[in-house]
């Protein structure tokens, strides 16, 4: 802040605080000319003024709130002057991220941090529940998904962050993953489903197969052929000319459906013979996928949460699918 | 006269002048300075403008008072930056006109909410809230997927917050102002936007919101 601006506040801020306190006195003397206790001359309805002083206990609180106003400014500063605390709410003025660790850092190696209540809070939060969290990580999923503690704290994460797409009771909904059943897009080892939580993933693309396949027909009969996959019956005339482009798909779901995992691939088709269906199984949802093509995002959480947050997450959503 | 205090008591103009002055004195210390202020000015490293799409998104947003309902400040206390993020500081905010912290959250914080859900989330969100969260009481906003954007006026839009911007914006290594928009940007805008539907614009926008400082 320039010194004008800084002159300034401080000239208005004191100016005005000294002005309340000197209209103050000279209103606590008798400037009317009229003795006092007697009438100043005019009544309303029987309602007679009388010159009276302004009432003690109001003007030694006013005169309190000066007082009052002088203490925290003094505490708390005034214009770019910080104050005898030297307090800020947070590191504010900073222009990327890294600034704000390194002031967030700067202040705690000082030992300073108590003056920056943010940095304070979080210290004081890391201090407390850190070591907690750094035990969690130093454990395997596979033991945490068996820890009570841990999978109740993984739950109310999932419900805090993960439960707006799959559902509180991870079992997802139309084209977002039931995360408790034993099927997979990108395998369901602990490994990978921390994997998939830390950085996300982005299908591949199933991409709009109308114009390859030749058509609306070329769609009907590989979505005969899909169906059919899962052993419901469909015109076998149709599956029979879906089986012959089939090829097209195999690069990704497998020559005979069963998905990406079972290729060892991992571009997340699904596997097209187990009769679950992300989007819908129904003839007309099937069709569409193919003709119009689809491509789930599971967005990226490592920098929101951190890695020991997603490792009890993943611990949680492993337990799930395990009996 | 002894009693100059009654001058005051019946003179109405000299009452309110007095009232005047007295009331301005907070916002001519609090206000008045930070219009002054460098840092107020300095845009974080990593602003980005708004796209064509996006900046029609974000007319979309406070048309259908999304504000109303929904804050873009997330403030320094540990609770809220555990859920939402880094909390907002002042140079992710200096091209925002108007400005869309708004006031109040029945829904929840939406300053960094870009990258947090999938296109294909958004879309199913705004158009039936509950199909994906069933505790929601937010409403639908279905004819965001039918209205198609018409790209009229968005170049004229990228102008104006040129010009609005026009002292705050990044510079260049010789300290030069670095434009929001380029001509070629201002003059492509129509086309950028066309074919787009107001769905599209909206979730362009909320996607945008937050990486500045992520």
């Amino acid at each position: 802040m320039s010194s004008f601006w800084n002159i300034w506040i401080w000239v208005l801020t004191l100016g005005s605080l000294v002005g309340c306190f000197l209209l103050l006195r000279w209103c606590l003397n008798d400037h009317t000319g009229v003795k006092e206790g007697e009438s100043m001359g005019h009544s309303f309805d029987g309602i007679e003024e009388l010159n009276n002083p302004l009432p003690k206990w109001w003007s030694t609180f006013f005169l309190c709130t000066i007082v009052w106003a002088f203490g925290y400014l003094s505490l708390y500063g005034l214009g770019s002057w910080g104050g005898l605390l030297g307090w800020k709410s947070s590191n504010q003025g900073i222009l990327n991220l890294a600034e704000s660790k390194a002031k967030t850092a700067a202040s705690l190696a000082e030992g300073s941090q108590l003056l920056v209540q943010y940095d304070r809070e979080v210290a004081q939060a890391d201090a407390k529940y850190g070591p907690i969290f750094t035990a969690y990580a130093a454990r395997s999923i596979e033991d945490l998904a068996t820890d009570e503690e841990a999978l109740k704290i993984g739950q109310r994460l999932f419900i805090q962050n993960c439960s707006q797409c799959h559902g509180s009771d991870a079992h997802g909904t139309t084209g977002f993953p039931n995360l408790a059943d034993k099927d997979w897009l990108y395998g369901g080892s602990p490994q990978t489903i921390k994997e998939t939580i830390m950085n996300g993933r982005k299908a591949s693309g199933m991409m709009a197969w109308q114009g390859v396949l030749g058509g609306e027909q070329g769609v009907k009969e590989v979505a005969a052929y899909v169906i059919s996959l899962s052993g419901r019956s469909v015109d076998p005339e149709l599956a029979k000319a879906g089986q012959g482009k089939f090829a097209l798909c195999a690069g990704c779901h497998g020559p005979e459906g069963k998905g990406s995992i079972a290729l060892g691939l991992p571009m997340g088709a699904p596997n097209l013979t187990d009769n679950i269906w992300l989007y819908g199984g129904s003839k007309r949802v099937i069709e569409e996928s193919i003709r119009n093509g689809r491509a789930g995002v599971m967005p990226p959480w490592k920098d929101i949460l951190g890695e020991e947050k997603v490792h009890l997450i993943s611990a949680y959503v492993y337990s799930l699918s395990q009996d | 006269m002894k009693n100059i205090h009654e001058k005051v008591e019946k003179n109405v103009g000299l009452f309110f002048l007095f009232t005047v002055m007295a009331i301005s004195i907070g916002g001519l210390v609090e206000i008045t300075p930070l219009f002054f202020q460098k840092e107020l000015a300095q845009p974080v490293d990593n602003l980005k403008p708004y796209t064509a799409l996006q900046m029609e998104g974000r007319d979309i947003y406070i048309r259908d008072g999304c504000h109303v309902c929904h804050s873009q400040m997330i403030r320094p206390f540990r609770a809220e930056t555990e859920r939402y993020g880094h909390y907002s500081v002042a140079g992710e905010h200096v091209w925002e006109h108007p400005f869309l912290w708004g006031s109040k959250r029945t829904g929840p914080d939406l300053a960094r909410v870009g990258g947090r859900y999938s296109d294909d989330w958004h879309r199913a969100h705004l158009l039936d809230p509950r199909s994906v969260v069933p505790e929601s009481n937010m409403p639908s906003f279905k004819w965001l997927a039918e209205n198609i954007l018409d790209g009229e006026l968005t170049g004229k839009k990228l102008a104006t917050f040129n010009w609005l911007t026009k002292n705050r914006s990044h510079k260049d290594e010789n300290g030069k102002a670095i434009p929001l928009y380029t001509q070629a940007e201002i003059d492509g805008a129509k086309d950028a936007v066309k074919g787009k539907t107001e769905m599209d614009a909206l979730i362009a926008y909320l996607q945008s919101l937050g990486h500045a400082l992520k």
